[in-house]
């Protein structure tokens, strides 16, 4: 473990990711996520064994982690909206060849060119799969720099046990904050557990081959239901959220990344006036947390979902409830930036709508 | 006592190739494994197939290999001889693969003087998807999707991507063959083989376009094929050392 130190958040995951056992980053310029590539190319400089590649475009770089997760390496390229709409091809080959790899998506204004301010709306892309054919992706949502350092490990874990793609969903606000960090002890690529199915040359053994082309359909439907299979242990074992005062609470807000953050700071003023509010921060978008939402649905109707988009989650969150709750949605699209004041106005608003009571 | 002057090479498998008769790729794929026997790398080469006619080498190279989506054979293999700088990598890619929806990648790939193998297989045509015009297409020539011949102002004209690679700062060694005489097959596995030299002494970017016979999308014998390709291809595609900056080695 390390001294606490301020970093940016970019900083952070470039960090954690080379002790999380990252030896191979590819990327492509794009704001707001320079700093993170810049911070790569520096790291795996002085790191034994790392290369960073400048790609000419987004597709060269996701390839070029494919190849390198091909080898064996734990790899992680990074981009913002536009660019990560490019590696949507690499994200599938990735799922259907069943390589590990970590992609960070810090999230702008779109759709098309867009803006450069911090927005959240990938998150169909990012919790669909995005690219074509039937799979998902792992995604993971960080709110705080001590959570990217730690979700970043978690991110390399994930692809590697699951052999899967895993994003990191955050947001130029994420990427830009400076916030006190610890990271862990470095993690030795060499003693991390083999990958039996790399490619590193057929030396006393039989060759193989990591392919996706499956022309026989019975192939392709059993590498379907294998993947199937797999996502449903995902679904199983890792979901993920905090939850905060939601224990007595009347009405709870749904907000993730950044989001939630400002949700966090209207929940806390809310409750100084005697407002029963809480949170729930869904932390792995996909598998999305149904469960903590679900049994929350017994004592508490009202469910108000806040994004800096016009309306992606709360699909999620109303598949959760299957019905067994009222379902609110605040949004704020295109890069905007609400401020704890305004969201806590809002749930104000509905609190009073909905004569939750409970206010001295 | 009888002397053995000729077997299957033992990087091929026993397995009966899918391609249609007349077609290079069968060469080609045995000129390969011929090679990794006699350079004696088979055990630790790493392969990229594309995706087109060739997309199922590995059903034939007894090596490792790694497919690519289309056109990016040259990112995936700079990503595997990155991580595995001591393997030898190489890509095995058709025209369209490469010079048209992966020219982006294989420029730079060379560009950045990368230490992999490539073996460009041009037959002018999109042979998998069944004949259209590939960016090698000549002028005049039909396709699918050139009905009355490839027009110039309409669909601009063949495109020298191995003259465009041999202008990288990257690359070392490259080579237009051909595989459509017995003459040629030998001089093409000479280049491949220097091809491989090259990048096993770490020299840069090498490769190798061989022009190859597709009868079936052409629409002729293969013995016809083989005379097209004499009689017309090359007077497009000039068989010459395009770049060597390595010499004899």
């Amino acid at each position: 473990m390390t001294e606490k130190q301020l970093m940016r958040g970019s900083h952070v995951i470039g960090e954690a990711a080379v002790r999380a056992g990252c030896r191979f980053y590819a990327g492509y310029p794009i704001t707001p996520q320079n700093e993170l590539t810049e911070y790569m190319s520096e790291i795996m400089d002085r790191t034994h064994g790392g290369t960073f590649v400048q790609a000419e475009s987004e597709l060269a770089a996701v390839n070029m982690i494919i190849g390198a997760s091909m080898a064996g390496a734990r790899v992680m390229t990074s981009s913002s909206s536009p660019g990560i709409s490019l590696k949507q091809e690499g994200i599938s080959y990735l799922a259907a060849q069943e390589l590990p790899a970590v992609i960070v998506n810090t999230m702008r204004g779109g759709p098309g060119l867009g803006n450069i301010a911090p927005s959240q709306g990938d998150y169909f892309q990012a919790t669909r799969g995005g690219g074509h054919g039937d799979y998902r992706n792992i995604v993971l949502a960080p709110a705080s720099g001590q959570e990217l350092a730690d979700l970043t490990r978690t991110a390399f874990g994930y692809a590697d046990r699951y052999r899967t793609p895993v994003m990191i969903l955050g947001d130029g606000m994420m990427g830009q904050m400076m916030e006190p960090v610890t990271f862990p002890d470095p993690m030795d690529p060499a003693e991390l557990p083999g990958k039996p199915w790399k490619l590193d040359g057929a030396r006393n053994r039989q060759s193989r081959v990591i392919l996706s082309l499956l022309l026989d359909t019975a192939v392709e439907e059993e590498l379907n239901w294998k993947l199937f299979r797999k996502y449903e242990a995902i679904t199983r074992e890792i979901p993920s959220a905090e939850t905060f005062l939601t224990g007595d609470a009347r009405l709870v807000v749904i907000a993730y990344g950044t989001a939630a953050r400002i949700a966090k700071g209207a929940v806390k003023a809310l409750r100084e006036k005697g407002f029963r509010v809480g949170l729930v921060r869904p932390v792995t978008l996909w598998p999305f947390p149904d469960r903590v939402i679900q049994d929350m649905s017994r004592t508490v109707h009202d469910f108000f979902t806040f994004e800096m988009s016009t309306g992606q989650m709360v699909e999620d969150v109303r598949l959760a409830l299957e019905g067994r709750g009222r379902i609110h949605f605040y949004g704020r699209p295109g890069g905007t930036i609400p401020t704890p004041d305004e969201i806590a106005g809002v749930i104000h608003t509905l609190y009073d709508r909905r004569r939750l009571g409970g206010i001295p | 006592m009888s002397k053995k002057i000729f077997g299957k090479p033992r990087y091929l498998k026993d397995a009966v190739f899918h391609y249609c008769p007349g077609c290079g790729h069968s060469i080609i794929h045995r000129l390969v494994a011929e090679v990794f026997d006699e350079l004696d790398i088979g055990d630790r080469v790493i392969g990229v197939p594309p995706a087109g006619c060739a997309v199922l080498a590995y059903n034939y190279l007894d090596v490792d290999m790694g497919e690519a989506a289309h056109g990016r054979g040259a990112a995936v293999a700079t990503g595997i001889k990155r991580v595995l700088p001591d393997r030898v990598v190489f890509t095995y890619q058709g025209d369209g693969d490469i010079a048209a929806i992966g020219t982006a990648e294989t420029i730079h790939a060379a560009n950045r003087g990368e230490d992999i193998t490539v073996i460009f297989v041009n037959n002018g045509v999109y042979g998998m998807t069944g004949g259209q015009m590939a960016p090698t297409t000549l002028l005049g020539q039909n396709s699918t999707t050139t009905p009355g011949g490839r027009d110039r102002s309409r669909d601009g004209r063949p495109l020298d991507l191995s003259r465009m690679l041999a202008l990288t700062g990257g690359s070392a060694y490259i080579e237009r063959t051909a595989v459509h005489t017995p003459k040629h097959i030998r001089r093409t596995k000479k280049a491949l083989t220097k091809a491989f030299k090259v990048q096993m002494q770490g020299l840069g970017f090498s490769l190798v376009e061989i022009v190859s016979q597709c009868p079936t999308n052409w629409k002729m014998s293969p013995v016809d094929a083989c005379r097209w390709i004499e009689k017309t291809m090359l007077s497009a595609y000039p068989l010459q050392v395009l770049k060597d900056e390595v010499g004899d080695i």
